[in-house]
């Protein structure tokens, strides 16, 4: 009975949302906002990834909302499941050569991408969510193949990441100070698609690589000592 | 081109049926990162490499490897409910 009743309500809300979405002119005309940036976004903010300049710049302050909801996040679930005296682990398997082997080149060649991809984030597609993840995904593999994770401070991780966090905040404070904008552009813009221009949006992308990065590695680092 | 697009909505579709219909639990979080990596995919597709790029590397990674190490410390299949 309660499945023919939920069945019956998910091919209602599919015929809603296909409806609705029928109505929205998909890939015909510009909207006036994506115009506006399409058209002023590289000459305003110098950064030659419009994406990039939305994300950081136009929309700076909804990302400060975003890494804080998975600040938020990060530190809940390390409140739910730490817990002071490590339990006794029964011994890992060593791991194989060739996985210990791989596993070891590897890794830095992951962080290297993972850092290229969030310092180029105002040139390249990609940026600092995407540059942390693919960092958190090499901790991963070190957590698979070749480290004993009990040997690494955990608080480590916080500290990147409150670091990380307050670079964004001050960064934004000093444009309030200079201009009277949270978060104004005040750096020179230079010429765009050099690595050094864009103003701070780099610097911010950059805090935000080490932000995630360092988040995500805890969640993860959290999960496998709990129980 | 357009085939392929369309072959790969459909190929997502069984993914995501199959990840809720599988009661090893196992099995179910790989088919949802199944249809993470799929719909990467159809974003690198659709000209957004920086969504492909965020899907690829949280939704079909590190979701499913946080999801493996949850299941590891629970229980792995889900049990029969009646239905009443």
């Amino acid at each position: 009975m309660r499945k023919i009743i939920s069945f019956i309500l998910i091919v209602i809300i599919a015929i809603g949302v296909f409806f609705s979405l029928q109505e929205i002119p998909f890939g015909e005309t510009k909207s006036k906002v994506r115009e506006y940036y399409l058209d002023n976004g590289v000459k305003q903010t110098g950064a030659a990834n419009i994406v990039t300049s939305v994300v950081v710049s136009y929309r700076g302050f909804d990302t400060l909302g975003e890494v804080t909801v998975l600040f938020l996040a990060a530190i809940g679930l390390s409140a739910i499941l730490y817990r002071e005296e490590e339990k006794k682990r029964k011994k890992r398997r060593e791991s194989s050569l060739i996985l210990y082997t791989g596993c070891r080149f590897l890794f830095p060649l992951i962080l290297l991408f993972g850092s290229y991809i969030f310092i180029h984030g105002h040139l390249t597609p990609g940026g600092g969510f995407q540059g942390g993840a693919i960092i958190a995904s090499g901790f991963l593999l070190t957590m698979l193949g070749c480290w004993r994770w009990e040997g690494i401070n955990r608080s480590r991780f916080k500290i990147t990441e409150s670091l990380a966090g307050l670079v964004f905040v001050v960064v934004g404070l000093l444009g309030l100070l200079y201009g009277g904008y949270f978060l104004l552009n005040y750096l020179p813009k230079g010429i765009p698609n050099e690595l050094f221009s864009a103003g701070i949006i780099p610097i911010i992308y950059v805090a935000i690589g080490f932000k995630v990065g360092s988040e995500i590695a805890g969640i993860i680092d959290d999960m496998v000592r709990s129980e | 081109m357009i085939i392929l697009e369309i072959m790969l909505v459909f190929v997502m579709l069984v993914g995501a049926i199959a990840a809720g219909i599988f009661k090893d639990l196992l099995n179910a979080v790989i088919a949802a990162g199944f249809v993470s990596f799929i719909s990467a995919i159809l974003f690198y597709f659709l000209h957004a490499p920086d969504v492909a790029m965020a899907e690829a590397s949280i939704g079909a990674a590190l979701t499913v490897a946080i999801f493996i190490i949850a299941i590891k410390k629970t229980k792995r299949f889900e049990e029969d409910e009646e239905d009443n």
